[in-house]
């Protein structure tokens, strides 16, 4: 173990990345989800100990090769990439142990093997895309995990996955191609395209004009791919019509690592160098995550479909994420940061408890739960704590960032205290939402005398999910703590 | 005439905005492609076009020219990994089209949202 410890960076990388070919010449179906779940627990259990590393250090640096930064790709994990390197993983590790039960009945068996391969892709690229510190390396790690959602998400049984999964094709390829541009433009400045490099030289510039322009290019391009409100128009379709597991895995953690890219670009190298570019960035950002926090929250009130209704109450949150960010103080990016963790809890809890559920009610439509409950007590209970942690009551982990958001808001000024009122009102839009599904599934008249039980297989990973929302509500040490450093490392005023 | 003599940023930017045109104003989903394709070619001509050195020789490096002036090579490292990244989009793009049409019998994206209606 101990000689594996400098190399745990690269490793974040390469172990789902040469699984995922191995995976794709296994032709039997048992044995390939074996070894991907294997991988992605063994990218855990890394993520695991490079977060121990980070608390214990600081900020971990590796030179991929040996070659030294600014020439070879350097990695760098701070406590940032730390704190989503534990939710991707741990989604995708969660979603997989879940993923059998649910995948075999979306998904011809011989077809299988090459899912779980292009599942390790897409790991491996939002992996790499947490650890490196090269501005172009992320493009193309970008590029790798975008490539093989595509194809998970075009992997459902239903057919409208194709049309949705075209339109999030090329509105994610226009997102990464004007990241590209940004990138571009960066580099004709500077002449470097490593993070922490680019940060000092943009200074020695001093012609800030082109770095604005780079900045648009880059808030744009990356807004696309975290379906920032009005760019979000990809997902509720995606994530609607993907396998179930897909969605449980890419609702918790796909659109958060595009706003790591966001906020670690806009923060560390344009804020703190671009004079003016932070009262921008607020005032961009802000009245869009009012209008996403809204908007998506009215249109899931009155969504029929269960998954594209909590797929429009991801942008809604997505929406919390960036109003966090867009207060620009240490008290709001802690608040966004551990709402990206929460979220990641109670989405991975209730698109789990769905996937259940779709075993015994394929369409999953509000009209076709009704009275539920009774024949599926340990789902839908498992629904109602995860959408309890999603409102935010006390004693769960959704609690905690909005608790931390309200606070920031109330540093924020006379703006803060309209922000307050505009979190209460969503979170009450989301009660409605969710109370609508339990009413439905507990007290409404019984419309499926068939639906059983799920299997415990898929039943036990939401449980798992459930408890660690309960958990993170009642211990929120960790989380609190990676992101109030992970805010000081972004905003430039810690290690 | 000095807005003319940076011509290659024209060329980027009027490609890149045909492409961008096609992609959100074509119905044809093979087309929204080609256009696709046009958009990341204008990022490549730019990254391409920014790495020429005036007066620059090609940078192979031997004993005796080490003082010669070097055009940049790295930009067209990169670009080739990004044409690789851009091929790769097409290709899996076609796939889907192809799927498209199998299933729907049309790759018009009015018609699929009118058959999805029904």
């Amino acid at each position: 173990m101990s000689a594996l410890q400098p190399h745990l960076p690269a490793l974040q990388v390469i172990v789902p990345m040469l699984t995922a070919p191995l995976v794709a010449l296994l032709r039997e179906r048992q044995f390939s989800w074996l070894v991907t779940t294997a991988a992605s627990l063994c990218a855990f259990a890394v993520a695991i100990a490079l977060t121990m590393v980070v608390l214990e250090q600081g900020t971990i640096s590796y030179e991929m090769g040996s070659w030294p930064p600014p020439f070879g790709i350097a990695l760098s994990i701070d406590a940032v990439s730390a704190l989503l390197l534990l939710v991707v993983t741990g989604a995708s590790s969660l979603a997989l142990i879940a993923g059998a039960t649910s995948l075999q009945a979306q998904c011809e068996s011989d077809r299988q093997p090459l899912f779980y391969a292009a599942w390790l892709l897409a790991l491996a690229g939002l992996c790499g895309i947490l650890v490196t510190a090269d501005a172009f390396n992320i493009f193309v790690f970008m590029e790798i995990s975008s490539l093989a959602s595509y194809v998970l998400v075009a992997g459902g049984p239903d057919r409208r996955a194709l049309p949705a999964v075209f339109k999030y094709l090329v509105m994610g390829t226009i997102g990464a191609t004007f990241y590209l541009i940004g990138v571009g433009v960066i580099y004709l400045m500077t002449g470097t395209l490593n993070l922490a490099d680019m940060e000092v030289r943009i200074q020695q510039v001093g012609e800030f004009q082109p770095f604005l322009i780079a900045a648009a290019f880059i808030t744009v391009g990356m807004a696309l791919k975290a379906a920032i409100f009005p760019l979000h128009v990809w997902l509720p379709n995606a994530y609607t019509f993907a396998p179930h597991v897909v969605t449980v895995f890419f609702a918790a953690c796909a659109t958060k690592v595009s706003l790591y890219v966001l906020l670690r670009l806009d923060f560390v190298v344009f804020q703190q160098n671009v004079g003016g570019h932070d009262v921008q960035f607020a005032y961009f950002m802000l009245p869009l995550s009012v209008l996403a926090i809204l908007i998506a929250s009215a249109v899931a009130i009155f969504e029929a479909n269960l998954k594209r209704l909590f797929a429009w109450s991801s942008v809604a949150q997505i929406g919390y994420i960036t109003l966090g960010a867009s207060l620009i103080s240490q008290a709001g990016l802690t608040a966004s940061l551990l709402h990206m963790f929460n979220h990641a809890l109670a989405k991975g809890a209730l698109f789990l408890a769905l996937a259940c559920l779709a075993m015994s009610v394929a369409k999953l439509r509000v009209d076709e739960i009704g009275g539920i409950a009774r024949r599926m007590p340990w789902t839908m209970a498992a629904f109602v704590v995860g959408g309890l942690s999603l409102i935010g009551v006390p004693g769960t982990a959704g609690f905690i960032s909005k608790w931390y958001l309200i606070q920031a808001a109330f540093g924020a000024g006379s703006v803060g205290i309209a922000l307050i009122i505009i979190i209460l009102i969503s979170s009450l839009m989301a009660v409605v939402y969710i109370w609508r599904v339990v009413e439905t599934a507990y007290f409404g008249e019984a419309a499926n005398d068939e639906a059983r039980e799920a299997p415990l297989a898929i039943l036990v990973p939401t449980w798992i999910a459930v408890a660690l929302n309960i958990f993170f509500g009642l211990h929120p040490n960790l989380p609190v703590e990676l992101s109030s450093r992970a805010a000081a490392v972004l905003l430039g005023t810690g290690p | 005439m000095e807005l003319l003599g940076l011509y290659h940023y024209w060329v980027f930017a009027i490609l890149l905005m045909t492409g961008f045109y096609a992609v959100v104003a074509k119905v044809n989903l093979i087309k929204k492609l080609i256009g696709l394709t046009l958009f990341q070619a204008a990022v490549f001509l730019l990254y391409i076009s920014v790495g020429m050195v005036e007066g620059g020789d090609a940078p192979i490096f031997t004993a005796d020219n080490a003082d010669s002036l070097f055009s940049n090579p790295l930009p067209q490292v990169l670009i080739l990994t990004a044409i690789v990244v851009g091929i790769s989009t097409t290709a899996l793009g076609l796939a889907i089209v192809v799927r498209i049409n199998e299933v729907y019998g049309t790759i018009e994206e009015d018609e699929i949202q009118e058959i999805d209606r029904r």
